[in-house]
């Protein structure tokens, strides 16, 4: 895996952003703004601020893991205890305290950030399985915690608020779906593009640094382990803004928010994305949530796919989709991309047919052990069939076999044409 | 004989029938439970028996606007989590479903009654209305009442008073062990066990009351030695899932063969784990019964359940009253859409069920009042046996309308 | 004073079993450098093959197939996974294991369904070995006391006393050394996975009878068993097996004595409020010994890692 920064310790004193730069983010408001307009249901606007979160949640854990190099399994208690902290300000605001809604995620930022400071005095003095046995041990106690602690955690049910009791913010009071994705938004471009400034900052670069070589770092005379225990705090932060967003949107928190399997699907998350690319959680959170909500809608087996997805990302493409798509930027560099459109796309039929037809096996199998008793009728890809009897799988496996051998016998010809790609010198 | 051509046939004939079927109209009811994960078997177990009720009661013999409408079951999986739970309750409005049922785990219950509550308060004209089949902390229908939610399932308070009937009338009692889960259930339970035990039997001694954390503990044999150790005659607990199958395993492999009364302690392969060393030891507490069955009707209606579903249990008797006590309602209002009127039509509903006996739905708090029996896990004389296993459930006491008269809490506001 | 015999009794059970899971997920660890979180799952995986053939042949032939089974699978996974991933890093092998835990979770599920599976006990040791003031001891624990020792011995002779062992032990310190040496460390390596992974499996079938056969079974043991490991110290085969029996222990007596903060504030001197419910601190002073028992061992170690990084007998730091 390639975390290595291509640009030079410099970078940071040079102007943050550049004229140039300021394009993309421009372009991704334009698109958030726009969205609402496509996409007009209340569930699509449920999984977009799903999605929203998820992105700050995971770009902030990609602050440790891919700018630090800290691999936590406890990440998800900074954005639970900020979560927990904001739906309690929350109910606050309900019983009287004077705080506008949008301003609620500056509260949980802090109280994340707190318990950052806190936790990372002394999980942070060790990087590599020191470190990242801290945070799973931190993460248990405190998600146990959650259950003991009734009056703070509200036990196993949680804790819930109304948000539409705070002050009205230009007329708006939170109520429609719609109000939201634009608050969860308006934070999503704010905290990604301060947790962007972040990673250009000095310190961010020292970060870096620290990641790939401690001992170097301190001889230059940074102490790796303040370096560290900033980032975590950084981190905290925003893992409590994410907490805040959370609050906000479904208005109610439980120890679900805290627990190691969210710890666990945000490392999950990160590293599909690519962790090594600012931009790769946000690739790995929406790919994420998509899975999740959209696949969890239409198969009972969407975590053995996401399962299978992960472990094969961690074997064959470790650096995530954002590194697939970089992989491709010297090809565009010798504007020679062209080269790899006809055989991608010539590959692209028979790899989906390979890959649905393989979900095909798996979903009949399924039905075949675990279906409804005396109902064989099984509807798949719109095709209704009996799948008692072998035709319907041996047919799915036949259709896997040819589309796997073609898969293999266009291979070699994506590779030439790779490297064709790839070499400087050309006929152009 | 071409499977392939029979295949297409059906699949033509699948499309034509579903095109007439189209003339009907369809009451979608949303159907929010666990069906992936570790809680799967009870989502899906519950989902069956809907089916099976819609099916069976409603849309054959065309009890619901004379036959003009149907229910259809919509399932949406929640992954027994509170928020993928308002995440598909949004879905499931957006599809323009405004009946909601779930009943797995009571912190999702009080999150979804909570968010219906929000959401019907926000929109007035466009209320959802939130059926409960099984979620049984008793806040649901007391401190958290609200309008909207209804249910169907007798309440911890309600199991206790019939379980703690049945332990009043054994004499050989005199020391009762008290553990469960530490959650707003578990504790419930433990609060009703002693409330109950205090006023029917002051002579029994509670010589333990622990709550264990939930879902956490490994290995549960130091508490049933410690229940061993207490001398106590019986055992009372709530616990469900992986925490029943432990707590019972335990509790039996350290030598304690007195009574082990449980709310959640078979079917779901929990019956399959105990095996011989549960018969005449496990207790369930639960609303309606299956063996015997309360009506020839009902005899019927479980035994074309296991027809259907042979790899499931009839479990959940008191989800087989949903559906036709909503058709009721819906009959009553003429219309399926006035979600308002439907609701008042369901406060109060009497209703003769072929599983649970004489059943109503009470204004005070929509806590239904039904047939609660105690039974006892046994090999003989089982018409419906669980996982398979050769044994199952046979009612011992039965209570009919069990605690219609018990108070509540609640302070119902209606629009 | 009985009872104390018995949980003593009782927390040695637990903490075994604890240490045949640990002792080959240190095994690897020091051989391999990587912290296998899959290894919980081939507990499990030991565990449900064993269920599949106890159903054609009974408990005896899966407590012999099972182990064996696990371990080809784990070597395999070795040579085709954990190799190819090895070249890119300790962070993506931990996170290979990571998603390797969840993935076999899945596969079980897809294959065993989702609820508890009917494991029992072999009818040979279905009976109470003894009775200690009312509570019974099963044969089966006693069983899996002799089998625990059993691998214990074992492993410790191998390590120490032959010549295999001592490759091993050379390997994990010097392992370009060995090699050059004409053995083949890519082939120990991908023994060690197996061995270690056959003995979770193990563990697995010894567990099922009496901690469930069930597709959680995994997540449960899963965290405990790295917390065991870290306090030991990582690759310490003693270490394994002190800090097992101290887990064990600690949570058998943690669960056993109803010590409740009442008690102990009461006792330092503060004052019970009397509505307890409506109380801010109500919690702090309903806390119970048994409902922290599940939490000592992480909280142990955290202290651990923060005093003594490298463990309790650990050479080094990971």
């Amino acid at each position: 895996m390639s975390l290595a920064s291509k640009t030079p310790l410099t970078a940071g004193t040079s102007r943050l952003i550049s004229l140039s730069n300021t394009m993309p983010w421009a372009f991704a408001a334009l698109f958030l703004l726009c969205l609402p307009f496509v996409f007009q249901s209340n569930s699509a606007l449920t999984i977009m601020n799903q999605m929203a979160i998820t992105i700050v949640f995971a770009l902030s854990y990609n602050m440790l893991l891919g700018q630090g190099g800290m691999l936590s399994f406890g990440h998800a208690v900074y954005m639970g205890l900020g979560g927990f902290f904001a739906m309690h300000v929350m109910n606050m605001v309900e019983g009287g305290l004077w705080l506008p809604l949008p301003l609620l995620p500056i509260v949980g930022g802090l109280f994340g950030l707190i318990f950052a400071f806190l936790i990372g005095s002394f999980s942070t003095r060790r990087a590599g399985t020191v470190f990242a046995m801290i945070s799973l041990g931190v993460g248990e106690l405190i998600a146990a915690c959650s259950v003991i602690i009734v009056v703070f955690f509200g036990g196993e049910e949680g804790i819930s608020g109304d948000r539409t009791m705070g002050p009205p913010v230009f007329g708006y009071e939170f109520l429609t779906q719609q109000e939201v994705y634009y608050l969860t938004i308006f934070w999503l471009l704010l905290a990604t593009l301060l947790m962007y400034l972040f990673s250009r900052t000095p310190i961010g670069r020292i970060t870096n640094a620290v990641r790939d070589n401690e001992e170097r770092a301190e001889f230059l005379g940074y102490s790796q382990r303040n370096v560290r225990w900033i980032s975590f705090c950084a981190s905290g932060f925003f893992a409590g803004v994410a907490g805040s967003l959370f609050a906000i949107n479904f208005e109610i928190l439980t120890e679900e928010n805290l627990n190691l399997a969210t710890s666990g699907s945000i490392l999950l998350v990160t590293f599909i994305g690519g962790a090594g690319f600012f931009v790769g959680p946000i690739i790995g959170a929406v790919v994420f949530t998509l899975l999740q909500t959209v696949l969890g809608l239409h198969t009972e087996l969407w975590s053995l796919y996401l399962g299978i997805l992960f472990v094969s990302c961690v074997m064959f493409f470790p650096s995530g989709f954002a590194g697939l798509v970089a992989m491709h930027r010297r090809p565009f560099a010798l504007g020679k991309l062209h080269l790899l459109i006809k055989p991608y796309l010539k590959a692209a039929i028979p790899v989906v047919t390979s890959v649905l037809s393989l979900a095909a096996i798996l979903e009949i199998l399924f039905h075949k052990r675990h279906g409804y008793g005396g109902d064989h009728e099984m509807v798949l890809y719109g095709i209704a069939f009996d799948s008692s009897g072998y035709q319907a799988i041996a047919m799915a496996a036949v259709i896997a076999a040819i589309s796997l051998f073609l898969v293999s016998r266009i291979l070699p010809e994506i590779r030439a044409a790779w490297d064709s790609a790839n070499h400087a010198e050309s006929r152009t | 004989m071409n499977k392939l051509n029979i295949l297409m046939a059906t699949t033509i004939v699948a499309s034509l029938t579903a095109g007439f079927a189209a003339a009907q109209e369809k009451v979608q009811i949303a159907y929010i439970d666990p069906l992936s994960g570790p809680f799967a078997t009870t989502g899906t177990q519950g989902l069956a028996i809907y089916r099976h009720t819609v099916k069976e009661l409603v849309n054959e013999p065309g009890a619901l606007l004379d036959g003009q409408a149907e229910f259809e079951m919509v399932p949406f999986d929640n992954k027994i989590s509170a928020k993928e739970s308002l995440i598909q309750l949004q879905v499931a409005m957006d599809q323009g479903i405004r009946i909601i049922a779930q009943g797995a785990s009571s912190g999702v219950a009080s999150a979804l009654s909570e968010a219906v509550a929000k959401h019907n308060r926000r929109n007035p004209d466009d209320p959802v209305i939130f059926l409960n089949h099984s979620a049984v902390d008793p806040a649901l229908t007391n401190d958290k009442c609200q309008f909207w939610h209804f249910r169907f399932d007798a309440n911890a308070d309600i199991k206790m008073d019939a379980l703690t009937d049945d332990i009043a009338a054994n004499p050989d009692i005199k020391k009762v062990y008290v553990i469960g889960q530490d959650y707003s259930f578990g504790k419930a339970v433990a609060a009703a066990a002693q409330r109950f035990l205090k006023e029917k039997r002051p002579d029994i001694e509670i010589v333990g009351n622990e709550l264990h954390p939930i879902g956490k503990v490994k290995d549960f044999t130091p508490y049933a030695r410690k229940i061993v150790g207490s001398d106590a005659d019986a055992v009372i607990t709530g616990n469900w899932g992986g925490d029943m199958v432990g707590l019972g395993k335990a509790i039996m492999s350290a030598g304690f063969d007195q009574p082990i009364y449980t709310y959640y302690g078979a079917t779901s392969g929990i019956t399959a784990a105990f095996g011989e060393e549960g018969d005449g030891i496990v207790k369930l507490v639960g609303a309606g019964q299956v063996n015997p069955p309360a009506t020839p009707e009902g005899q019927e209606f479980i035994a074309t359940f296991y027809e259907s579903f042979p790899d499931l249990d009839f479990g959940q008797p008191q989800m087989a009253n949903v559906a036709p006590m909503l058709a009721a309602a819906v009959n009553e209002v003429g219309n399926a859409t006035d979600i308002k009127a439907i609701a008042y039509a369901l406060e109060g509903m009497e209703y003769d069920s072929i599983i649970t006996g004489k059943t109503v739905m009470r204004e005070s708090d929509h806590q239904v009042i039904q047939t609660v029996t105690v039974q006892g896990q046994t090999p003989e004389n089982i018409l419906f046996e669980f996982d398979k296993s050769g044994r199952g459930m046979a009612a011992e006491t039965i209570v009919e309308l069990a605690s219609k008269d018990s108070a509540t809490t609640c302070e119902m506001k209606r629009p | 004073m009985a009872l104390f015999l018995v949980n003593v009794l009782d927390g040695l059970v637990t903490g075994l079993l604890l240490f045949m899971l640990c002792s080959g997920l240190t095994l690897i660890f020091s051989m391999m450098g990587v912290l296998n979180f899959a290894h919980a799952s081939f507990y499990m995986l030991g565990a449900y093959f064993a269920y599949q053939i106890s159903l054609v042949t009974g408990f005896w032939a899966g407590l012999i197939i099972a182990p064996l089974v696990v371990g080809v699978i784990g070597a395999g996974i070795e040579r085709y996974g954990l190799r190819r991933v090895h070249k890119f890093g300790h962070v993506p092998e931990l996170i290979f294991t990571f998603g390797l835990a969840l993935l076999i979770e899945e596969a079980v599920q897809f294959f065993w369904g989702k609820s508890q599976l009917p494991f029992s006990e072999p009818e040979a040791l279905d009976f109470a070995a003894f009775a200690i003031a009312g509570n019974a001891f099963p044969a089966y624990k006693v069983f899996m006391i002799f089998v625990a020792m059993g691998i214990f011995l074992t492993l410790l002779y191998i390590l120490t006393k032959t010549r295999i062992g001592m490759t091993i032990q050379a390997a994990l310190s010097y392992p370009e050394t060995v090699q050059n040496l004409g053995h083949n460390v890519p082939l120990v390596f991908m023994c060690v996975f197996g061995v270690g992974t056959a003995m979770a499996g193990l563990a697995g079938v010894i567990a099922g009878p009496v901690l469930g056969v069930f597709p959680g079974m995994a997540v449960q043991l899963g965290s405990i068993v790295f917390v065991t490991i870290v306090i030991g110290g990582l690759g310490s085969l003693w270490g394994a097996l002190v800090a097992s029996l101290i887990i064990g222990w600690m949570q058998t007596f943690a669960t056993a004595y109803d010590v409740t903060a009442e008690q102990i504030l009461t006792a330092i001197g503060f004052t019970k409020p009397e509505l307890i419910w409506d109380h801010p601190l109500q919690d702090l002073w309903t806390l119970t010994l048994p409902q922290l028992g599940p939490i000592l061992p992480y909280l142990l170690m955290v202290i651990v890692l923060v005093l003594r990084p490298q463990g309790l007998m650990g050479k080094r730091e990971s």
